[in-house]
């Protein structure tokens, strides 16, 4: 038995120690907002904030997940209120969509580190997501759009 | 996949009935080669009526549009509803979509079944649920117009409501029952394009909520009460089988309920996908390798010359005569293209839940063939095909991969094995490993051309696997999926010789995004800029030479020219270009590129697209962003190899695709155009390449014939 917290709440889960946090979500919580692509932290789908850092879920054991702060695509925003889902609808970023629980997740941290990150920030931070529809220009001028959100005084 | 044909769309019957107090508008198509059915004028309850469905209006005035085609990105659970939408004055934001079951009324004549393939959806839909939507609301205006004593004529409807001269409201709920009661419309009239509210206006799609909440429901992500995990042992040498299996150790890890020898591979069925994995390593499998032991990528390229060297194959066109032209050309020249096999890399690995029980089966399942998937699942369950119902899901990336089936078998076997539902997961390693990979082609072209320099004769011979002789036999004759762009030949050329040899290489090939368009539009684009170097003209200049007759050509090309400012690059930069006719849909690219210490860097991808009639521009533009991503990925890296029998690529780490930073500007218009509408899904992916090595023959004197870019050295001239 583990004890987690996720999105702010506290579960206790009865899996191996070395189950990737990204199957503990998935079958045990029954959270797949998260997405599984390559279980080898390639690919970014898995993406989930831990302490406020963009994490790869795929490769995190449950062990090393215990005690920290989780949070998923499902906690992000209640309503998808958060800056970054709100640019996303705004540029309509999504088109297969599989990939963008992990992108979403990684743009957000970038903005909590950086609320006006330029283009190189841009492809510091988000190198590591792949999207196989390219969506990626789009993805690049929603993180643009939610940054000018957010200078504007929208909440996070 | 079958060429698109025109189906005759006069002929389809509607029919309308009550279900549960409201209107089920179904349609039935012509089948090929016959009449329309008129099945689905069946009695209100019978499960056919449902089966037929395109669009419930309720009582409560909910409305749902069922889609017949699979979402897996490219947009047609908003490109559909828009149609039906259009002319049932309905607000898009209102309605609920679903996912159409397997039935004859959506077949798609186009492919010869129901399938999201060959880019047709809107082709395919655009009479067919614009006819829906204007049968509907004629009848909820003649339902009203009866209500109200007045003539259908002095009625409107608009925004999901009939409203008469006298200012009175009908809801189409309150009308549907009565509606439905009223016999079909015989005259229907479309609204013209200058009518159009909703059509050819960007809007933001419908999926897209769910998309950025993780809410959208994927293959992957369907949960059924009591459901198991499992995986799948695959040979790891391609067609391989098992021989002996000794699962005691695997059977003993946590979690394991079963192992079972599989018609697909040994699968392990346990509580949790973890387990499941880590059991699968335990497995102690002896596999008969089967014939392909010895294949590598050299011995496919040497199978394939040797048999391109035994003649000339099949004819799939010949015009003129091809051979004396050659003779009698001023400047003649051939040369000999080779491409590689690729994989699909969905992002979404292959997976499939099955839930079998007894008398029937539900399968969850991202597929692009619902047919084909129940056929699939009912012969692995003992079942008849009726007995199986497909519950098709969002699709993690298609891309063609998902008109294959190997994924469905494990699944169904597994719930039959152990009475509950199973959902079946490929690892990534799994999926990359066991694609059925976009064929290999090699190509010899030859070319000729006269004092003016214009093509007076042109020679393809193309070499390859047949997809559709491994997934729809028979072929007769020459398999259309691999003389796309070849065969209909987009300059003028007056002496032509298309033909194409069959040549199996063990592999299971699929069809892959443009399939066979992009092989050949890489040999054709490629060959159009060595005949121009050979005659010493402008690339630009010398296609538009080749397209006199060609208006759409000459206007994307033009275009597409100016918007790059072709000619003016900037200093150390360098440009190709490359033309594309396919899925009806014409479309230019200009690729702007440096290279720096043998480092190529692509600047910037102008795309000028003429897909005729748009639905939504939006999603236009992004299918053709996506497309040039798609084409960037294969041009730059793609190259599956084998040795010994086994794929070597495995993961995202030796199977390298796009990322952010490494995608250059994307430059793209779109075109207003009054023509039919054209497939917009595939079309961008094929000039890519030749679009980039066409501006690395400008920077290097170096003519690429073989891809990926990357496996060559590059050296400014």
């Amino acid at each position: 038995m583990t004890s987690i917290t996720i999105n702010n709440q506290t579960v206790i889960v009865d899996a191996e120690p070395d189950t990737p946090l990204l199957w503990v979500l998935r079958d045990h919580l029954g959270m797949t907002g998260t997405k599984y692509g390559c279980g080898m932290a390639l690919c970014g789908a898995c993406t989930v904030h831990i302490d406020g850092a963009a994490t790869r879920s795929c490769v995190l054991p449950l062990s090393a997940a215990a005690g920290k702060s989780i949070t998923t695509i499902e906690g992000l925003s209640v309503d998808r209120s958060h800056v970054v889902q709100r640019a996303w609808l705004e540029i309509d970023v999504p088109q297969c969509g599989y990939c963008q629980s992990g992108q979403i997740m990684s743009a957000a941290a970038l903005l909590g580190a950086n609320p006006k990150p330029n283009d190189a920030d841009i492809d510091a931070a988000m190198s590591g997501n792949i999207c196989r529809c390219g969506t990626y220009p789009r993805i690049r001028r929603a993180i643009h759009r939610a940054a000018a959100l957010l200078e504007k005084g929208s909440p996070k | 996949m079958r060429s698109v044909r025109d189906p005759s769309r006069r002929d389809f019957l509607n029919a309308a009935a009550t279900v549960g107090g409201g209107l089920i508008l179904a349609l039935t198509l012509p089948r090929p080669g016959g009449r329309s059915s008129a099945a689905a004028a069946g009695v209100a309850g019978h499960a056919n009526r449902q089966m037929n469905a395109w669009l419930k209006i309720a009582s409560d005035n909910s409305i749902t549009i069922i889609v017949d085609r699979s979402e897996m990105g490219q947009g047609v659970y908003t490109a559909l509803p828009m149609l039906i939408a259009e002319e049932l004055n309905i607000n898009l934001d209102s309605i609920r979509i679903e996912a159409a079951p397997v039935g004859d009324a959506y077949v798609n004549p186009g492919n010869g079944g129901q399938v999201t393939g060959t880019s047709n959806s809107v082709q395919d839909a655009w009479d067919k649920l614009r006819m829906a939507g204007a049968t509907a609301r004629t009848m909820l205006i003649s339902a009203a117009a009866k209500r109200w004593r007045v003539d259908p004529a002095e009625c409107r409807a608009e925004n999901g409501s009939v409203t008469n001269m006298q200012g009175k409201v009908l809801t189409y709920g309150e009308l549907a029952e009565a509606a439905a009661q009223l016999p079909l419309p015989k005259d229907l009239k479309l609204k013209p394009k200058t009518g159009f509210q909703i059509i050819g206006k960007p809007r933001a799609r419908l999926d897209t909520p769910g998309k950025i909440d993780g809410s959208a429901e994927f293959g992957l992500d369907v949960k059924l009460p009591g459901m198991l995990y499992a995986v799948l042992a695959q040979s790891p040498v391609l067609g391989g089988k098992v021989t002996a299996l000794d699962a005691a150790a695997a059977e003993k890890m946590p979690g394991v309920r079963k192992v079972l020898l599989g018609s697909t591979g040994v699968v392990v069925v346990a509580d949790h996908f973890w387990q499941a994995l880590k059991a699968r390593r335990a497995l102690n499998i002896t596999w008969d390798p089967g014939a392909n032991l010895q294949l590598d990528n050299a011995a496919i390229l040497t199978l394939l010359k040797r048999t391109a060297a035994a003649g000339p194959g099949l004819s799939a066109r010949t015009d003129g005569d091809v051979a004396a032209a050659l003779t009698s050309a001023k400047i003649s020249l051939s040369a000999a293209y080779y491409l590689p096999l690729l994989a699909h890399a969905c992002m979404e690995p292959m997976n499939c839940t099955a839930d079998v029980k007894a008398g029937g089966c539900d399968l969850y399942v991202g597929t692009q063939v619902q047919q084909v998937s129940q056929t699939t699942a009912a012969t692995a369950a003992g079942l008849t095909p009726a007995q199986v119902r497909v519950h098709t899901t969002l699709i993690g990336g298609g891309f063609g991969r998902r008109l294959d089936i190997d994924f469905i078998p494990a699944a169904v076997e597994a719930s039959k094995a152990v009475g509950v539902p199973v959902k079946v997961i490929w690892t990534r390693e799994d999926d990359m490993t066991h694609d059925t990979y976009r064929p290999p082609a090699y190509e010899e072209v030859s070319g000729g051309l006269d004092a003016a320099g214009k093509v007076i004769a042109w020679k393809l011979h193309i070499t390859s696997p047949s997809i559709t002789a491994r997934m729809f036999p028979p072929v007769k004759g020459v398999d259309d999926s691999v003389i796309e762009a070849a065969v209909n030949n987009l300059y003028d050329v007056p002496n032509l010789a298309v033909s194409y040899s069959r040549q199996e290489i063990g592999v299971d090939v699929g069809y892959m995004r443009s399939v066979s368009h992009a092989p050949n539009c890489f040999v054709i684009e490629s060959f159009m800029d060595e005949l121009a170097a050979a005659a010493g003209k402008d690339p630009y200049d010398f296609r538009m030479l080749q397209l006199a007759n060609k208006p759409r050509q000459r206007r994307v090309l033009q275009l597409a020219a100016e918007r790059a400012g072709w000619g003016k690059a900037p200093a150390g930069r360098h440009q190709g270009i490359a033309l594309l006719e396919g899925y009806t849909t014409h479309l230019a690219q200009v690729a702007e590129i440096s290279i720096l210490g043998g480092a190529l860097k692509v600047h910037k991808i102008v795309c000028v697209v003429d897909c005729g009639q748009m639905v939504n521009p939006r999603i236009v533009e992004s299918q053709i962003e996506s497309g040039i991503v798609f084409g960037l990925s294969a041009a730059l890296w793609g190259d599956v190899t084998i040795v010994g029998g086994k794929v070597q690529q495995t993961n995202f780490n030796n199977y390298r695709l796009l990322r952010n930073n490494e995608t250059p500007e994307l430059d793209v218009q779109l075109l207003d155009s009054d023509e039919a509408p054209g497939g917009i899904g595939e079309a961008a992916v094929p000039p890519v390449a030749p679009a980039l090595c066409n501006a690395i023959f400008a920077a290097t004197g170096q003519r690429l014939r073989t891809l990926p870019i990357g496996a060559h050295s590059l050296k400014r001239k």
